[in-house]
C-alpha cells in the first residue's frame, strides 16, 4: 500500500517532458518534488504564475508572489505573471497540459466531487470547476477508500459534483485506474496489494484484464 | 490629459452608498486594495454586495467588513479561512454565490468588454449550472453565465501614473486587471503614483481610459496569509 508520498512518486511517472501542469492542494502539490530526471515541465498556478518555483529562502519571501494555496513560492527563469483572466484562458482554452487533483469521490463514468459535503461549511470550488471541466487530461490523486473505510470509487458520486465525465486517471494507495466507458479499468496494483484488496475497496465496475502489475515507482 | 488624480482615500470612495454592489481585486491577502477597505470600515457603509474571489481573513482584508456586518452578499470562488465569515453565513445573516473561479473572472472581463454573457464548461452538470441556459458546441456542453453589473471596482496596482495607467507586480495582478472598467467608476490605489509621462507605455498593464480615480495609497500591510519557506542548509 501507497502513503501520500507514494501516490505523488507514482504520479509523478506520468509526467513528460514540456508539459504544462497544474497541481491542485494536498497530494498532488507533492509531485513537483518528484519530477524524474531528464524531464522539464512547467507548473503553472492559477493565481496568475507560470513557471512556479521552490518555496523561499527564509527572509526572501514576498507577499506578491504566491501560488493558489497562498503560500509564499519563487519564481524560475523563463516564468511569467500574469492576470485571472489570462490565467483561465490557459485552463479553459486546453494550453495546460495536465492537471492532477484530489477528490472526495469518483465515478465510474469520470464523474469527480470534491467541494462541497452538504450539512458543512462549504468553502467553494475555487478554480476545480473550470479545470476539471477544461482539462484533456486529468489524475485524481486520492485515497481509495474514505476515513470510514467506505470505497469513493463509486457507481454514481453521491456528494454535489464539481464536474461530469471528465477523470481518465486516479493514482490511489491500492491502484493506478483508468475510467472507461465501461468503468474503472484497473492498471496496476500498489506494492503489497492484492487484486482482491482492490476489488473489495472498489463500489463501482471494476474492470480486471489478464495479469495486473504492480507498481514500479523508481 | 483628464484629471484623475485624487488627494486621499476619502475622496477617492466619494459616492459609495449603502447597499451598492462593489468589485474587489486581490486573491487572498494577495493584490487587496488596503486602505480602500480600512476606508469602507471607516465610512461603515451598509448592505453591500461584494464580487470578491476571496472573502479575507478574520482581522485583515474584506474579513474587517464583515466584522461590522456590512456586507449583504459576497461573490466568490472560495471563501475559506474566515470564522466570522462561517458564522454569518450558517445563520444566513449573509448571503453566498459561490462562482467557479474562471467564471468569476471572466464575467468581470464580459463586463469590461461590453459582452452581455458568454458560454463556459465550467460548472456544467452541477449546480452552478442550475437554472442556466445551457448549449452544446462542437459535441461540448457549455453553460451561459452573464457579466457582472457593479457600481464600483476598487483595485491595487504597485505602480500608477496619473493618466491612470497601471502596472502590476509579481501574482498581485490576478483580478485586479479585469475589474478595471468593468464597474461604472473604478478606483485605483497604487503603491507609488507617477506623473505621466514617467511609465513607459510598453509597460502598463491597464490603460488610463478603464480607471477614473486615483491615489497614492499609504501604510501597506501585505500580510502573508501562508509563510512557505526552505532553510538555506
Amino acid at each position: 500500500m501507497l502513503d501520500k508520498t507514494g501516490i505523488a512518486k507514482r504520479i509523478a511517472k506520468e509526467l513528460k517532458d514540456g508539459y504544462f501542469v497544474n497541481l491542485g492542494i494536498g497530494i498532488p502539490t507533492l509531485v513537483a518534488n518528484y519530477i524524474p530526471t531528464g524531464i522539464e515541465v512547467e507548473f503553472q498556478s492559477e493565481n496568475g504564475v507560470l513557471g512556479m518555483g521552490p518555496f523561499p529562502f527564509e527572509g526572501d519571501e514576498d507577499a506578491d508572489i504566491i501560488n493558489a494555496g497562498k503560500q509564499t513560492i519563487t519564481t524560475l527563469k523563463g516564468a511569467s505573471f500574469f492576470d485571472s483572466v489570462t490565467s483561465f484562458a490557459m485552463i479553459r482554452g486546453q494550453h495546460v497540459d495536465l492537471t492532477i487533483l484530489g477528490a472526495m469521490e469518483v465515478s465510474e463514468n469520470g464523474d469527480i466531487a470534491n467541494w462541497k459535503i452538504p450539512g458543512k461549511m462549504v468553502k467553494g470550488m475555487g478554480g476545480a470547476m473550470d479545470l476539471v471541466a477544461s482539462a484533456e487530461n486529468i489524475i485524481v490523486a486520492m485515497m481509495h477508500t474514505n476515513k470510514r473505510g467506505e470505497s469513493k470509487l463509486l457507481k454514481n458520486c453521491s456528494l454535489p459534483l464539481t464536474g461530469v465525465g471528465c477523470v481518465k486517471k486516479i493514482v490511489t494507495n491500492l491502484a493506478v485506474l483508468e475510467v472507461t466507458n465501461k468503468g474503472f479499468k484497473l492498471l496496476e496494483r500498489a506494492p503489497g496489494v492484492s487484486v482482491e484488496d482492490i476489488q473489495k475497496a472498489t463500489e463501482g465496475t471494476l474492470l480486471i484484464e489478464g495479469d495486473i502489475p504492480e507498481m514500479i515507482l523508481n | 490629459m483628464i484629471k484623475k488624480t485624487v488627494q486621499n482615500v476619502e475622496e477617492a470612495l466619494t459616492g459609495i452608498k449603502d447597499g451598492m454592489t462593489l468589485m474587489l481585486g486581490g486573491f487572498g491577502l494577495c493584490g487587496i486594495p488596503e486602505n480602500s477597505i480600512s476606508e469602507l470600515v471607516k465610512k461603515n457603509v451598509k448592505g453591500i454586495t461584494c464580487i470578491s474571489n476571496n472573502a479575507g481573513v478574520d482581522d485583515f482584508g474584506l474579513g474587517l467588513l464583515l466584522q461590522g456586518k456590512q456586507i449583504k452578499k459576497m461573490i466568490s470562488s472560495y471563501v475559506g479561512e474566515n470564522d466570522e465569515f462561517e458564522r454569518q453565513m450558517l445563520s444566513g445573516e449573509l448571503d453566498v454565490e459561490l462562482t467557479p473561479q474562471g467564471t468569476l473572472a471572466e464575467k468581470c472581463r464580459a463586463a469590461q468588454a461590453g459582452f452581455p454573457a458568454f458560454f463556459t464548461p465550467a460548472g456544467y452538470g452541477t449546480e452552478v449550472a442550475e437554472g442556466k441556459e445551457t448549449r452544446e458546441f462542437n459535441g461540448k456542453m457549455y453553460v451561459l453565465e452573464e457579466a457582472f453589473k457593479a457600481d464600483f471596482a476598487i483595485v491595487k496596482a504597485w505602480k500608477g501614473d496619473t493618466a491612470g495607467n497601471l502596472i502590476f507586480k509579481g501574482t498581485a495582478r490576478n483580478f485586479n486587471p479585469c475589474m478595471c472598467g468593468a464597474a461604472k467608476i473604478t478606483i485605483a490605489e497604487v503603491e507609488e503614483l507617477v506623473p505621466a509621462g514617467e511609465l513607459d507605455p510598453n509597460q502598463v498593464h491597464v490603460p488610463g481610459i478603464f480607471v477614473q480615480r486615483i491615489f497614492q495609497g499609504k501604510d501597506y500591510e501585505k500580510r502573508i496569509e501562508q509563510r512557505t519557506v526552505r532553510s538555506r542548509n
